[in-house]
């Protein structure tokens, strides 16, 4: 074993509990902002992941779309919705907490059987063309997969327009009745919450 | 299994753990920014599966890599649309209690 595949496996070992730790950190922790920020420290992890497979321009891309876009607005959507508030208790917590935990490690036990048990077709490692991955995901996103490039424009303008209305306060400068200028200050603080009514 | 290298089951393993953790988040979370945290690590689990299996089995094309990068153009796509749902939604309850979102239950 020579000493650049120590490194790897030295490597893979910190990454890899790093992103598990993280995970069961960011949807355990009491506090939503730290889990932001762990958030941002397992999609670091998951990039440097990416990096010992050979794919760095993968890697970047998460660095550059999930840690600086993602989690940027994760944190600012915690900072316009963060209040205080006491949850209502649920009746039966307990058991669902049992149901769920027992469904997911069936999972993952079906899951760690079907990784270990299968005889993966494993590829030569002689034929990889390692750093010039690159090189290869442009001839791809230009030649046979040109359409899904393209479509991914359209969805990613959709989802901004989208985004816009559904997020866009209905604020109208002037009372439709009576024509007067409107106090744009207190339109949020005085409308009645839409959906309350029903408890 | 040669020891030369990583082994492929390794990742295989590290993204299922992801996975399910994701899932166990996704269904206990009270808090709607958390299940879309969990939503976006389940993503990620799956963005590693592609990404070893490009890299261990069609390591000359790595059709994987471009599928992957599908995926993380869909998943910000996700998170957008998702976090601008979350928004009004807490326009209209003032609060981001999964459990008071219960308009459409029967």
């Amino acid at each position: 074993m020579s000493i650049a595949v120590t490194t790897q496996i030295i490597c893979f070992l910190v990454l890899s509990l790093v992103v598990i730790v993280g995970a069961l950190g960011v949807i355990l922790l009491e506090s939503i902002v730290y889990s932001a920020f762990l958030l941002g420290g397992v999609f670091m992890s998951v990039a440097g992941l990416y990096l010992l497979l050979n794919a760095s321009f993968v890697a970047a891309a998460q660095v550059l779309v999930y840690v600086g876009a993602v989690n940027v607005l994760i944190i600012f959507a915690i900072m316009l919705v963060n209040k205080k508030e006491d949850l209502k208790p649920i009746d039966n917590l307990k058991s669902r907490r049992i149901i769920s935990t027992s469904i997911c490690l069936t999972l993952l036990s079906l899951l760690i059987r079907v990784d270990l048990s299968n005889v993966w077709g494993l590829a030569d490692p002689n034929k990889s063309i390692g750093e010039e991955s690159t090189i290869r995901i442009g001839e791809h996103l230009f030649s046979d997969y040109l359409l899904p490039f393209e479509v991914a424009s359209v969805l990613l303008l959709m989802a901004m327009i989208g985004a816009i209305v559904l997020a866009r306060r209905d604020v109208m400068n002037e009372d439709i009745s009576t024509g007067l200028p409107v106090d744009q200050e207190l339109i949020e603080k005085s409308s009645e919450p839409l959906l309350m009514k029903k408890n | 299994m040669n020891l030369e290298t990583i082994p492929l089951q390794a990742f295989l393993i590290v993204s299922s753990i992801l996975f399910c953790i994701g899932i166990w988040g996704l269904l206990n979370s009270r808090n709607a920014v958390r299940v879309l945290m969990s939503i976006e690590l389940m993503l990620n689990a799956v963005n590693i599966n592609l990404m070893a299996f490009s890299s261990y089995i069609d390591n000359n094309l790595i059709q994987g890599q471009v599928f992957a990068i599908f995926v993380i153009t869909v998943a910000a796509a996700e998170a957008a649309v998702g976090l601008a749902i979350l928004l009004s939604l807490y326009r209209n309850r003032v609060t981001v209690d999964m459990e008071s979102f219960n308009l459409l239950k029967w």
